[in-house]
């Protein structure tokens, strides 16, 4: 059985349907990418396996169990975390009280303060500092620190290189390299597409809200994804099938 | 030196009014819902505290602790049953709302208890009027206890907020309800829990209301606009601030007074909207708002 089950999920934003039918199957330690245009439906499907966005339609199960109309806060203690888009920091609050905020989850395991400090060094001297007062990679480690504190089983990324520059990436992704082999399984979402062959071990490409290519990364080029991407591969198929 | 004398009335007098406001500030600042029933509810705690006192000769700081207790369970259900419901038809529902609970408060108590006064001034003995006299100035014992208290009342919520688990969440909650759920924070309890203790304020408040002066069903809505203006003055969602404007409210009663005998009120509405004409005026500047954004 696999970790997380997501089988056709539907969300909308009014009258848009944002995310069409998805499935998708995610197993324990598994890294997952994201990827697809602006307004493919990507940020929305995460909000939605995280449940700050409400599902129109199918299931998303947990281990077997169905969690779909389970609240933010319920499926946080279940264990699943989102880093959000634009890090969401509460601003006002100090590094250290962004992260023992996240405790409210009641998971217990591996990360803690002083985890997650040995993960994020960076964010040893600014303990005290009021996290809207940080640099971007400063937050988003907090932000990423944050979700970890409520020791995830499935951990969604949104966009976290988003605004930074190449270096603060690059310390983002280093201080993820532990997370990364460890049992945490991982669904991210990254426009770098360089990166995302890096680090992923299956690609799933969005377009207008529906899966229109999935694979191991091995299986699967540049080019293809690229195709599928902007739906050059679509508008092939569909000029060749007329 | 009688000038003096009148501003140090105003101090203590701005005590109570940010005991008064400080309920309206935490429930604003957490939940972003304006409680228009905050004066009725005062009086509520006034008269429940009263009862306790005539009717099984409670001391009322003795009914103040049970009121305690009583008003955060109304706090409590009163977020369940109106504020959490209202709330999600949009921003503006709750103030149609508590304003309609005001009316059914105050008319409630009008057929419970008629249109007679009532005060707790009469169980507290000479608290409600010895005083210190040094020199030229005057401390009323209930005008310095209203302050003691209204300064530990504060800054116990300001060290609840700042060191507890409780705290941080309701700071979490305050700063972004949403992204606080994805850590695994319960908004609608945290938002119960606010109401609860704000309410439990509004208690204190009230029993120090019915010992200063005197109550009637429809006391509420003075109460209230006292509350509105010391928060606005002081700044919305601000603990301290709210001390301060309390201070400035009173102070400029108090001053008022001295310059006019009808000026009491009338210098604090000036001063109320001084300052609400200064915020917007600021806030119409980009430069000026982000300034007040911090950024």
């Amino acid at each position: 059985m696999s970790l997380l089950n997501v089988d056709r999920l539907e969300a909308k934003h009014g009258l848009l349907t944002a995310v069409r039918g998805v499935s998708l199957q995610i197993e324990a330690g598994e890294r997952i990418a994201l990827v697809g245009a602006n307004g493919a439906g990507k940020t929305t499907f995460l909000r939605t396996l995280a449940g700050i966005h409400p599902a129109a339609s199918g299931t998303v199960s947990l281990d077997g169990q169905d969690i779909t109309h389970i609240s933010a806060h319920g499926r946080a203690a279940a264990g699943i975390a989102l880093v959000p888009e634009g890090r969401c920091l509460f601003a006002s609050m100090s590094v250290a009280d962004n992260l023992r905020v996240a405790t409210s989850a009641g998971r217990s395991g591996e990360w803690n303060l002083e985890t997650v400090l040995a993960a994020f060094p960076q964010l040893k001297p600014k303990w005290n500092a009021a996290a809207g007062s940080l640099s971007g990679g400063q937050q988003q480690a907090v932000a990423i620190g944050r979700a970890l504190m409520t020791n995830p089983r499935v951990l969604l990324l949104d966009e976290v290189s988003l605004g930074l520059s190449p270096i603060a990436v690059q310390g983002v992704y280093d201080s993820l390299a532990g997370l990364m082999a460890s049992r945490v399984a991982i669904v991210l979402v990254e426009q770098d597409l360089h990166r995302t062959f890096q680090v992923a071990d299956r690609i799933v490409c969005l377009l207008e809200g529906a899966v229109v290519a999935a694979g191991r990364t091995s299986e699967m080029s540049r080019e293809k994804v690229m195709d599928h991407y902007f739906g050059h591969k679509s508008a092939r198929q569909t000029s060749e099938a007329s | 030196m009688s000038w003096l004398n009148q501003i140090l009335q105003g101090v203590l007098l701005g005590g109570y009014y940010a005991l008064l406001a400080c309920g309206l500030s935490f429930m604003f600042g957490v939940m972003r819902i304006i409680n228009l029933a905050h004066g009725s509810l005062t009086v509520v705690a006034a008269y429940g505290v009263f009862l306790l006192a005539d009717r099984l000769e409670w001391h009322p700081f003795v009914g103040m602790l049970v009121a305690i207790p009583a008003m955060a369970l109304l706090g409590w259900v009163l977020h369940r049953l109106v504020l959490e419901r209202s709330a999600r038809a949009g921003e503006l529902v709750p103030i149609l709302a508590t304003f309609g609970l005001a009316v059914v408060i105050d008319n409630s108590l009008f057929s419970g208890f008629g249109a007679d006064t009532r005060s707790l001034a009469p169980y507290v003995d000479s608290l409600a009027y010895d005083g210190l006299e040094v020199g030229p100035l005057t401390f009323g014992h209930l005008s310095l206890l209203t302050f003691a208290v209204a300064v530990l009342l504060l800054g116990g919520l300001h060290l609840m907020l700042a060191h507890t688990g409780l705290g941080r969440r309701i700071r979490a909650v305050a700063d972004d309800p949403a992204t606080a759920q994805l850590v695994g924070v319960n908004a609608l309890k945290v938002n119960a829990a606010a109401a609860a203790i704000a309410m439990g304020t509004v208690a204190i408040a009230g029993t120090f209301l019915a010992m200063r002066a005197t109550v009637d069903p429809y006391a509420g809505a003075p109460q209230l606009i006292f509350a509105f203006e010391a928060v606005m003055i002081g700044g919305v969602g601000s603990l301290w601030g709210t001390l301060i404007g309390g201070v400035a409210l009173g102070v400029a009663q108090s001053l008022g007074a001295q310059v006019h005998s009808q000026g009491f009120l009338i210098a604090g509405h000036i001063l109320f909207l001084l300052v609400l004409g200064g915020r917007l005026w600021l806030a119409g500047r980009p430069l000026s708002l982000a300034l007040l954004r911090g950024r």
